[in-house]
């Protein structure tokens, strides 16, 4: 069993007469991944992400954690403690006035001796970074060092997943860079599966694989590589491509022969700067 | 304008009054009351007076600070002991109407104001040397006996620390939306009373609001992980009482033993 988290023909509305929000969606999550879900205002990418734990439960069709049916109310803790999650707002989902109790509170929830608590929350505050703060009261924190304290929160229960819901969508560019390096010790220390939701296309480079959400379905599926040199299609979705994309298009068009499959910065500031030595060495050859 | 509310007026220090198990000074208070109550003489009150000196040298909180906490009570002690001037028996000083002031009423009225003035004070010093979340976890452990009876002690405790935990958050919502109003022209500071009423209509409506969202998102972020109240609940830091807490409760029962003693001798 190689997938976490297995969609089976999923539909959702969230009122009897309210469109759906999710249209018979079918994908699986691979054990270890990171996938990340792209998609504008109400293409479902957030109804999509509450049905991996529980939160929501499918008006047609089902989803499986693990194996488990998350319909099946007697599994709930299990569902949830295999599956955490993280919320756009960090300021509603802190619950304690002090940084390392609030770290505490999934471990504490589930029973575990307070010993081990300890070893969980001082390990998880390192992992994001924010060891240094864990007496510190939370709402004197930036918001990118609140958002890691809640990402902090969800690594102490250990999940075997972690599915951020716009983690980044509420902070500064520094808070985006601070959490998006959290996100990525996370799954470099401890091999988590990742599930990152966002509208941030640079957020998405670095994934294993690119679900492109709209209208309730699932329209593009690959990795991003592939699901970048579709820009038309893209745009039809009311998406566009990543900066580096736009970039490498661009000079592309201008006569540039580039690699086209450069999609995060330091990609493609390499393409480029070998593109530029090959020029000038062949102009060099070429001098009279 | 609001970020200079300190809610439950916590000085942090590091005597040994801080120090102390919040669940050692909630029972020591109890007992510094029960003795305040039992004392009858002079002689008692000095005692409990002796006790609550003694305690705020300790955790060098100045008296000026508890005195300050009086401040909004000066009418309720003045008027306690105007009336039961009036209620004393012997002699009248002066009479008027139906009242007659005597001097054991006179007497009494000192008493009462200095009981409730002492009372005051005492409570005031367990909120200035203990954090708003150690009171909140003291009050959880003393009363988790009643759980037996199917009080919801634990929901109480946790609903107490997640109030606590959003004032601060609350608070700079508030700051915002009076800055957003004053924006567009409200003006919170001016006008007649009913017009400041008035103004502040349009700020508690988007609170209210705003909170309700808020404890919505918060419910389902604790949900995620994995809170289903307070049974099989562990706590990362379970406070130990030390032989310091034992001496302090020793010197509580001592407190109320001694005032008992007085009240029985009549001295």
């Amino acid at each position: 069993m190689s997938e976490i988290i297995r969609f089976e023909n999923v539909s959702f509305a969230y009122d009897e007469n309210a469109p759906e929000a999710l249209r018979g969606v079918s994908l699986g999550i691979e054990r270890g991944s990171f996938t990340a879900v792209l998609g504008h205002n109400g293409s479902g990418k957030s109804t999509l992400a509450k049905h991996m734990n529980a939160i929501l439960l499918p008006t047609r069709g089902r989803v499986l954690v693990n194996g488990t049916d998350t319909a099946d109310e007697s599994a709930l803790l299990k569902i949830r403690s295999t599956v955490g999650m993280v919320f756009q707002n960090p300021d509603n989902q802190i619950v304690a006035s002090i940084v390392e109790d609030d770290v505490a509170f999934a471990p504490e929830n589930l029973g575990v001796p307070s010993a081990e608590i300890r070893r969980r929350v001082d390990a998880a505050l390192e992992c994001v970074g924010m060891y240094d703060y864990r007496l510190h009261a939370p709402h004197l924190l930036s918001g990118g060092q609140k958002q890691r304290v809640a990402i902090a929160g969800v690594i102490a229960m250990q999940p075997e997943c972690i599915v951020l819901d716009e983690p980044t969508a509420m902070l500064d560019p520094a808070g985006r860079r601070e959490v998006l390096s959290a996100v990525e010790a996370m799954r470099r220390e401890r091999g988590m599966t990742v599930v990152l939701i966002t509208h941030h296309m640079d957020e998405c480079v670095g994934a294993d694989r690119l679900l492109v959400m709209s209208g309730g379905e699932v329209a593009m599926d690959g990795t991003p590589h592939e699901v970048f040199s579709h820009p038309a299609e893209l745009h039809a979705l009311g998406l566009t491509v990543p900066d580096t994309r736009l970039l490498l298009d661009g000079l592309a068009a201008e006569g540039w022969d580039l690699p086209a499959d450069a999609l995060t910065v330091s990609e493609c500031a390499r393409v480029i700067a070998d593109f530029m030595l090959k020029e000038k060495r062949e102009k060099c050859l070429h001098r009279p | 304008m609001l970020k200079d509310i300190t809610l439950g007026q916590y000085f942090p220090g590091d005597t040994i009054v801080h120090r102390l198990d919040a669940r050692t000074k909630i029972i020591c208070l109890i007992a510094y009351i029960a003795a305040l109550f039992t004392a009858k003489t002079w002689l008692g009150y000095a005692l409990a007076l002796a006790a609550l000196v003694t305690v705020s040298a300790l955790s060098r909180i100045k008296p000026a600070a508890l005195l300050r906490g009086l401040k909004p009570l000066w009418f309720i002690v003045i008027f306690t002991g105007a009336v039961n001037a009036l209620y004393g028996t012997g002699e009248p000083l002066a009479e008027f109407w139906i009242f007659k002031i005597t001097e054991s009423g006179i007497l009494q009225g000192i008493r009462m104001m200095l009981r409730i003035m002492l009372l005051v004070c005492g409570t005031f010093l367990l909120t200035y040397t203990t954090s708003p979340l150690n009171l909140t976890d003291a009050i959880e452990s003393l009363l988790s006996p009643l759980k037996r009876l199917h009080a919801p002690v634990h929901e109480v405790a946790m609903m107490m620390s997640i109030a606590l935990r959003f004032i601060p958050t609350l608070i700079e919502e508030t700051d915002r939306i009076i800055s957003a109003q004053k924006a567009r022209g409200a003006a919170f500071d001016t006008g007649k009373l009913t017009e400041r009423a008035r103004a502040l209509l349009p700020l508690l409506v988007p609170l209210f609001v705003s909170a309700f969202r808020r404890a919505d998102e918060l419910a389902t972020a604790m949900e995620c992980r994995c809170y289903h109240g307070g049974e099989g609940r562990t706590r990362m830091k379970t406070p130990r009482l030390a032989p310091r807490d034992g001496w302090a409760m020793a010197l509580g029962a001592l407190l109320v033993l001694a005032a008992a003693a007085l009240r029985r001798a009549g001295i």
